[in-house]
């Protein structure tokens, strides 16, 4: 009994009987096989490819291949006056519109140096707050899909349902809003809508303990995420993350904290990172934590807003907007904490036109996404689909 | 047809009665030589879950999944929503049905045929009541496990036939994972044979009735039998690919594993073989474990409930019921648990279900010898 290497065989095992070679066992480790995950697959998110190669279910190597849903946003904004912009922007992270505009309005704000009236900018975070618990629903009810347990998912969709429902009379869009405008705010919010997003606050609370109960305790849920697509701290921050997913990965940074903008300062709110108790830290379950943590906070910032905020008489929320953008000459880079990590415009204004000359997107989902080749590698296709469902990307982020 | 005396005062005796005599005479139908009788009869409860498992299997998967999710569910079409799967039927007879072009063929065509074959001819065996079985095997129980097993080579026809690489990964796991719960399944179901003496799905039943109704059956008759029946019950979930262990159609990760390429009535045939399946691992448990169509009501001194709900009429109503209840846990935990990995369902079979229906297997062994 002998091996032997024969070309186009591989190794195999032989015997000689007489003078016949007889193969005992060919070696089955073969080729590998090119699946493509994407851009028409249930758990991409939209219109993501993954170029994986597969040695059986285990990925050698995944490529995430981009530009399906590319809007060319950058390009837009330079054919169109600075608060026309707002509107591109809500298309960009379309879950989470209100706090794309936050971004870009903290942006040009900035280019402009103009004072906000102290009640806008308590709407405008309660509003961001509000996106934003209701993208974390989205995200935290979609990996449920991932993972293959329906039921939170219409469970959180149910939920975020009632917080359309409040930015839709608030703005009078479901999604797409147009609300934060660049010095102020379309409208006012209605004279009763304090008091209905207090009532959700308190319907929300028991619901919060209802997923975690669900989703995040279930022993096959943290079997399937627990130790999955480890990210460290170091390699995380030097592949540019931020959100949720930084924080995952144990590094507290949150821009509201660390890079504070609006009234986020008198604020009062804690920025969790994992523990490593629950989870270890840096894999899916963290990130998973990370987002299901900071809808509670998210929900304490709403309450204190709703407190804080000066009464509506006399309040124009267009005072502050100006007739006609035309900043004086110079660049600026703005940036907020969105749901999925730091959304920032870098904008350049030639002083003379209404148009930006240059408005680039640091698209938070992008970052995140680049981060998917070190991440897949060696791991099965069960788990790519879980590490994808914790990125939580949103394609028209993504490709903008 | 000989009338029943009408000493049987009782209505459901009566319609027993009758349909024991009724059944009989069809049994000795034969023109031309032809068991044509025995035929008809064997197809009836055959015919009557095919109805079931398309039209209210899926309708009350949708319900109750709807009901879990706060939903309505369908409400359209009929009362409640009643003929949604009517519709549904029509729609996708309707539907164009298409081949691939680069699908092997033969084996895409004859995959969900096979399929539906390997999940309909264990029905052959179960006995509906004392007058309905299809075919009184003295080995029916292991004819239903193994006939089950044709199932395997229909998934794997239908994933290497499609000629797609989501459908090979959903039939290879498809196939690993029912080769391999069918030995804590099959050692589970032993326990029960060993306690009943026989293979023989209908002596089984009958061993366990008694006026005592359910504490005659096997799962309260040994202090040990809920293993084996939990066992069962978790193997059995991997066997008709629900979830927890719905890898082999995992949506999110193989879009819908190796029925993908499927459209119109070939898809409609996989979903049918499916509900089947969960219909007949369900009559299966309750038959080994739950008394089958034995009534589990108990005679309370000389109200005598048990004999008033016993009879081949109740029995077919008690079997289904028993059936239904285990298809509304399985779709109870479809719905409420996430899906394990392919690596953790193997670890579960081998490393726990198994060993524990070993376990199971020799302590049942002991109670039948020593304990009378």
């Amino acid at each position: 009994m002998q091996e032997l290497d024969r070309a186009g065989m591989g190794s195999v095992r032989v015997t000689r009987k007489g003078n016949n070679v007889v193969v005992l066992e060919k070696d089955l480790a073969t080729e590998q096989m090119v699946l493509a995950m994407g851009p028409q697959h249930p758990s991409t998110h939209g219109v993501l490819k993954l170029e994986c190669l597969t040695d059986g279910e285990v990925i050698t190597e995944a490529v995430p291949y981009l530009g399906y849903l590319h809007r060319c946003f950058e390009k837009c904004c330079e054919n169109v006056d600075y608060p026309a912009v707002v509107p591109y922007t809500d298309r960009l992270d379309y879950l989470a519109g209100m706090n794309s505009e936050f971004a870009y309005a903290i942006a040009v704000e900035k280019l402009l140096d103009v004072e906000i009236p102290r009640r806008v900018e308590f709407i405008r975070v309660i509003v961001a707050e509000l996106n934003r618990i209701a993208s974390h629903l989205v995200a935290i009810g979609t990996y449920g899909i991932d993972l293959g347990a329906f039921t939170p998912f219409l469970f959180c969709f149910r939920d975020r349902e009632i917080i359309l429902s409040l930015l839709e009379w608030a703005s009078g869009a479901r999604m797409l809003y147009n609300y934060i405008w660049v010095g102020g705010l379309a409208y006012d919010i209605p004279s009763d809508f304090n008091r209905r997003v207090k009532e959700f606050v308190d319907y929300f609370r028991p619901k919060t303990v209802e997923l975690y109960k669900l989703l995040t305790e279930n022993e096959i849920f943290v079997k399937r995420t627990r130790g999955i697509g480890i990210m460290p701290a170091d390699v995380a921050i030097n592949y540019g993350w931020s959100g949720p997913m930084l924080r995952g990965s144990g590094v507290k940074w949150d821009l509201r904290r660390n890079d504070p903008y609006s009234v986020y300062p008198e604020l009062d709110f804690a920025v969790p990172v994992p523990d490593g108790k629950t989870s270890d830290v840096g894999d899916c379950l963290s990130r998973h934590l990370v987002r299901a943590l900071e809808m509670e906070e998210s929900l304490k910032i709403i309450e204190q807003c709703i407190d804080k905020m000066p009464s509506a008489e006399g309040f124009n929320p267009r005072s502050a907007v100006p007739k006609r953008v035309r900043p004086k000459a110079g660049e600026v880079y703005g940036r907020a904490e969105n749901p999925r990590g730091e959304l920032g415009f870098y904008i350049q204004s030639d002083g003379k036109s209404t148009k930006p000359l240059r408005c680039k997107a640091r698209s938070s989902c992008f970052v995140n996404l680049s981060a998917m080749k070190d991440l897949s590698k060696g791991q099965l296709i069960p788990d790519l689909v879980a590490i994808i469902g914790s990125i939580d990307i949103v394609l028209g982020e993504v490709d903008r | 047809m000989i009338l029943t005396p009408l000493s049987h005062i009782s209505m459901p005796l009566l319609m027993g009665n009758s349909l024991n005599v009724w059944s009989e005479a069809l049994v000795g139908f034969n023109p031309m030589g032809l068991p044509l009788g025995l035929v008809i009869l064997a197809a009836i409860p055959l015919v009557f879950i095919a109805l079931y498992s398309l039209t209210y299997g899926v309708y009350g998967e949708r319900k109750i999944s709807a009901f879990m999710q706060d939903r309505l569910g369908p409400m359209e079409v009929g009362k409640w929503g009643i003929l949604q799967t009517i519709a549904d039927i029509l729609k996708l007879l309707q539907k164009e049905d298409i081949v691939p072009t680069s699908a092997d063929k033969f084996l895409f065509v004859i995959g969900p045929g096979v399929l539906f074959v390997g999940s309909f001819l264990a029905y052959a065996v179960l006995p509906f009541s004392s007058a309905f079985i299809g075919a009184s095997l003295n080995v029916g129980l292991f004819f239903a496990i193994g006939i089950v097993a044709i199932e395997v080579v229909g998934i794997l026809a239908a994933g290497w036939g499609s000629n797609n690489k989501w459908s090979l990964y959903g039939a290879v796991r498809s196939v690993a994972q029912i080769v391999s719960y069918e030995i804590p399944a099959a050692i589970a179901l032993l326990c029960g044979a060993m306690m009943a003496g026989t293979l023989d799905m209908q002596k089984i039943t009958m061993l366990q009735s008694g006026s005592y109704g359910f504490a005659h059956f096997f799962l309260f008759q040994s202090p040990i039998a809920w293993l084996p029946f939990l066992i069962y019950f978790i193997a059995s979930l991997a066997e008709v690919n629900r979830a927890p262990f719905d890898i082999p159609e995992a949506e999110s990760e193989l879009v819908a594993g190796y029925f993908t390429e499927y459209t119109g009535m070939k898809f409609a045939v996989i979903f049918l073989a499916e509900y089947g399946s969960m219909f007949m691992v369900s009559a299966i448990i309750s038959i080994v474990f739950l008394g089958g169509w034995n009534s589990p009501l108990p005679d309370i001194g000389s109200f005598a409930l048990n004999a008033w709900t016993n009879g081949p009429v109740w029995g077919v109503f008690w079997i289904i019921m028993k059936g239904f209840f285990f298809i509304f846990v399985q779709m109870w935990l479809r719905w409420t648990l996430p899906r394990l990995r392919v690596d953790q369902l193997m670890y579960l079979c081998w490393k726990v279900l198994t060993p524990f229906a070993f376990v199971s297997f020799v302590l049942t062994a002991i109670w039948v010898i020593y304990v009378p």
